[in-house]
């Protein structure tokens, strides 16, 4: 398959902007149509299977600017609607196709505290992008405005040109807030909370901050430095970030209130709990949660070989369980990580993988196999307990589920066998118990989630909550979404008082 | 903010407290309300360092706000580097909440624990996290026999010392390949109504493994109420065994490779009663009756060849380390 570098796709956006010319603000909406839709540069396959940089390395000036112009700027702006936290779409692609970036991160900014982020890890194509005119006028969802495309691009200008600005905080209140956890959603409320002007603390269980953006998403699709520019941001704006404490271990959450003055409590502790199988052999050795590979691999450096002190295993022939987003990360690291093959293996079929489009083009370009229509009836291994192969069954669709996606029916007597060394378990996370152990008072629902209203109100007066421990699991950006929520919430009870 | 700031606070002594934001503030409400000046000091400074065997150290760490929360049966973990180290998990052996320091006793056994055994009084940890684990239940059972293998005394030190607070009649067999490896038994012997000390070799106390004055104990009449097991996995599994046909319930608390300690990498997992179980989250101890030994022991052994390797590759770079020192001193 061909790879067109960053060059040539530059080249063929600035042949293209040329011919619009100066006309861009007047073109007609079947002239907007016929712009050609910017493929995202990335390091090609065969390279980038054994690096760890990031794949996708982000529009040109010129691949902006023209992508922008294929933007309608429809009166209704559906995509607004399909955001989780209701970005001013139209005005930040207007402001690219003007040139004006600074105005578009302004814009997005009002709603989102993380669009570097965000460009990078929301599924756009399910969002903003799934009510996209453009896309529904050409018929194909895949040729919308690549608005999260854009996103990252004036987010990774603004940065690279070192012109973040740091929030302006208000006159010290005199109340204090604690955010438990330093993912998505505890970032963003720590923000919006320090604003107006209030004393915040964050808590993080790692010795590292950024929760699921650290020690899940891998450093090829989420640069780390990135993370680490978000919590400078917030340092620089006087939030006290500490590592290595476990709120409800380390300290109870009671306690945070009742001895220690905090006089609200954010809780986002996410949904640290992996789920397995349930099938035989998966307590042997070399089946891995997808949450152990890739904190492994990621936050403990596994990947830097020699230089890590925490191990890996040193896998030939993987086989992945899932077909989400984590499943795709934990396939593509484990190539990294220098495994021969690595297999993918989903019930469904490749229509209802919960995975981003671009990340499974990106898995299959590198070499990931796919099985669809497949799932693991037991796992094997030898005397040691060490695994050998994987028993699998093959599926087919019936009629659709309560969720919409066509149900996946075991087809009797498929069964077939295949080797492997190791198995890495995708299929999702159940919420983490630790706060519930350890504050009783918090209402859970029967999933072990924490009960919370719009505003994030848990059962406890002044203690809120949102992100996973809320959801279940869910994305980056509803976990934000909760986060402003609550943190609007807080600000309010706060300024009551 | 008022009742707050006239909480009994401590003036930072040659600083403005409002220049130094938040910290300060922080600072303040634990100081304030923990009386202790250092609750909040995370820097986990090593206090006194004892060498207790050829490879078994003790370490007084400061740990104010862990000492004070820590409960029998818990654990920590650490590491010391906080960029590329590996976090392993330790019992706490003790815990002094006045001083805000914790003790830990730890085997040199892998590459962490090699380095760990090098660091010095006035070192600090990089990371240290805790306490993590459910605390033990303790109740007033009657009589309990704890029972500790090697290494495995130094967790069951805080046991024994909140099961004797509870008033129940303690029994304690402690065990070890031989006396050079013998740990706590002072201690031990201080808090138990029995003490019986075996080696496998018999050059110290009874020539037996723990398992046999576990059985004589069991045929007693009455038999023990409880018993506790903390050691080797072999050690555990064969006491369980052992207990098992006298229906004495039997707690033992593992130790399994864990990373993040919260119930988040399921690393730790092993299975009990026919369930995964996380050690980290749903035990540390759990019943022995219904513990599968035999494939713990196998994931214990997951990462045996790199762990070897990087043995292997630490001594042999301190070993060229130290001809090169020998040659610079033979130079001189």
């Amino acid at each position: 398959m061909s790879h067109p570098t960053r060059d040539e796709l530059n080249a063929r956006a600035e042949a293209n902007l040329a011919e619009i010319g100066d006309g861009g603000s007047a073109l007609k909406p079947k002239a907007r149509l016929a712009i050609p839709s910017q493929d995202m540069p990335a390091q090609a396959p065969e390279i980038r299977r054994a690096n760890t940089s990031e794949v996708a390395t982000g529009y040109t000036e010129a691949q902006a600017l023209l992508e922008a112009q294929r933007c309608l700027r429809c009166k209704k702006q559906p995509c607004i609607k399909g955001c989780p936290v209701a970005i001013d779409i139209r005005d930040f692609v207007t402001a690219i196709a003007q040139g004006d970036f600074q105005a578009a991160v302004n814009t997005i900014k009002l709603s989102s505290l993380l669009p570097a982020i965000c460009g990078r890890v929301c599924p756009q194509e399910t969002q903003c992008q799934a009510e996209c005119t453009v896309g529904k006028s050409l018929k194909d969802p895949l040729k919308s405005v690549a608005i999260g495309r854009l996103e990252r691009f004036v987010a990774d200008w603004e940065r690279e040109r070192g012109t973040i600005s740091v929030p302006e905080v208000k006159p010290p209140t005199g109340k204090k807030v604690g955010v438990v956890g330093s993912g998505p959603a505890g970032l963003v409320v720590a923000a919006d909370v320090r604003r107006e002007g209030h004393e915040v603390t964050v808590f993080e269980a790692f010795h590292k901050f950024g929760g699921v953006m650290l020690y899940g998403i891998p450093e090829f699709r989420l640069p780390k430095e990135i993370v680490r520019k978000e919590v400078e941001t917030l340092e620089a704006m006087g939030v006290e970030m500490i590592p290595n404490f476990v709120v409800g271990r380390t300290r109870k959450l009671m306690d945070l209130m009742e001895k220690d003055g905090y006089d609200a409590l954010f809780v986002g502790t996410g949904a640290g709990l992996p789920k397995f199988m349930n099938i035989e052999g998966e307590e042997l050795v070399g089946v891995f949660s997808a949450n152990e590979y890739l904190t492994r691999a990621n936050l403990m450096r596994a990947y830097e070989k020699g230089k890590a002190a925490t191990p890996i295993a040193n896998s030939r022939k993987v086989a992945v369980f899932g077909g989400g987003n984590v499943a795709m990360d934990s396939a593509r690291t484990a190539l990294r990580l220098g495994a021969e093959e690595v297999h993918l293996i989903y019930r469904r079929t490749e229509k209802e993988m919960p995975a981003r489009v671009e990340e499974v083009e990106h898995a299959k370009e590198e070499g990931v196999q796919f099985h669809i229509l497949q799932n693991a009836k037991r796992i094997l291994g030898d005397e040691h307990g060490l695994v050998t192969s994987i028993e699998c069954l093959r599926y087919e669709l019936g009629e659709p589920d309560a969720s919409g996606r066509r149900r996946p029916l075991e087809i009797k007597g498929s069964e077939f066998e295949f080797e492997v060394d190791t198995v890495i378990v995708a299929i999702g996370n159940s919420s983490n118990p630790l706060i519930k152990q350890t504050t009783p008072a918090l209402e859970t629902t029967d999933w072990g989630t924490l009960v919370a209203d719009d505003d994030g109100l848990t059962s406890v007066p002044r203690v809120f909550a949102g992100g996973d421990i809320v959801l279940g699991a869910a994305t980056v950006i509803l976990a934000m979404g909760q986060g402003r929520r609550a943190a609007a919430a807080i600000n309010k009870l706060l300024a009551e008082e | 903010m008022a009742s707050r700031e006239e909480n009994g606070r401590l003036p930072v002594a040659g600083r403005d407290p409002t220049a130094m934001g938040t910290r300060v503030h922080l600072a303040r409400s634990f100081v304030a309300n923990r009386k202790n000046r250092n609750m909040m000091e995370r820097t986990h400074t090593i206090l006194a360092k004892r060498q207790l065997s050829e490879n078994v150290f003790s370490l007084r760490v400061n740990a104010p706000l862990i000492a004070a929360e820590r409960e029998a049966g818990q654990f920590i973990l650490l590491s010391i580097d906080g960029e590329f180290g590996e976090r392993i998990p330790l019992t706490i052996a003790d815990a002094d909440p006045d001083e805000g320091s914790i003790t830990l006793i730890f085997q040199r056994v892998g590459m962490t624990t090699m380095k760990l055994a090098e660091m010095n009084v006035g070192d600090a940890l990089a990371v240290l996290v805790g306490p993590l684990g459910l605390p033990t239940h303790i109740e007033n059972f009657g009589t309990v026999v704890c029972v500790g293998g090697g290494i495995g005394v130094a967790p069951m030190h805080p046991i024994v010392q909140a099961l004797k607070a509870a008033g129940n009649k303690i029994i304690t067999i402690i065990g070890a390949r031989n006396q050079e490896l013998m740990v706590l038994e002072d201690e031990m012997r201080a808090m138990s109504d029995e003490l019986i000390v075996c080696t496998d070799d018999g050059s110290y106390g009874r020539k037996a493994l723990v398992t046999e004055p576990l059985k004589e104990i069991c045929e007693r009449d009455p038999k023990p109420n409880l018993v506790v097991a903390i050691g080797p996995p072999i050690m555990m599994k064969f006491c369980a065994e052992t207990t098992r046909p006298y229906e004495v319930h039997t707690m033992v608390s593992l130790n399994t490779i864990m990373v993040d300690g919260t119930g988040m990498c399921g690393g730790c997992r092993v299975t009990v009663g026919g369930k995964a179980k996380f050690v980290c989250v749903d035990g540390p101890e759990f019943d022995g009756h219904l513990v599968d030994f035999d494939g713990m022991m196998k994931r214990l052994r997951g990462y045996q060849a790199q762990e070897r390797q990087a043995v292997a590759d630490y001594e042999a770079h301190r070993c060229n380390l130290d001809a090169a020192y020998r040659e610079a001193a033979d130079k001189e």
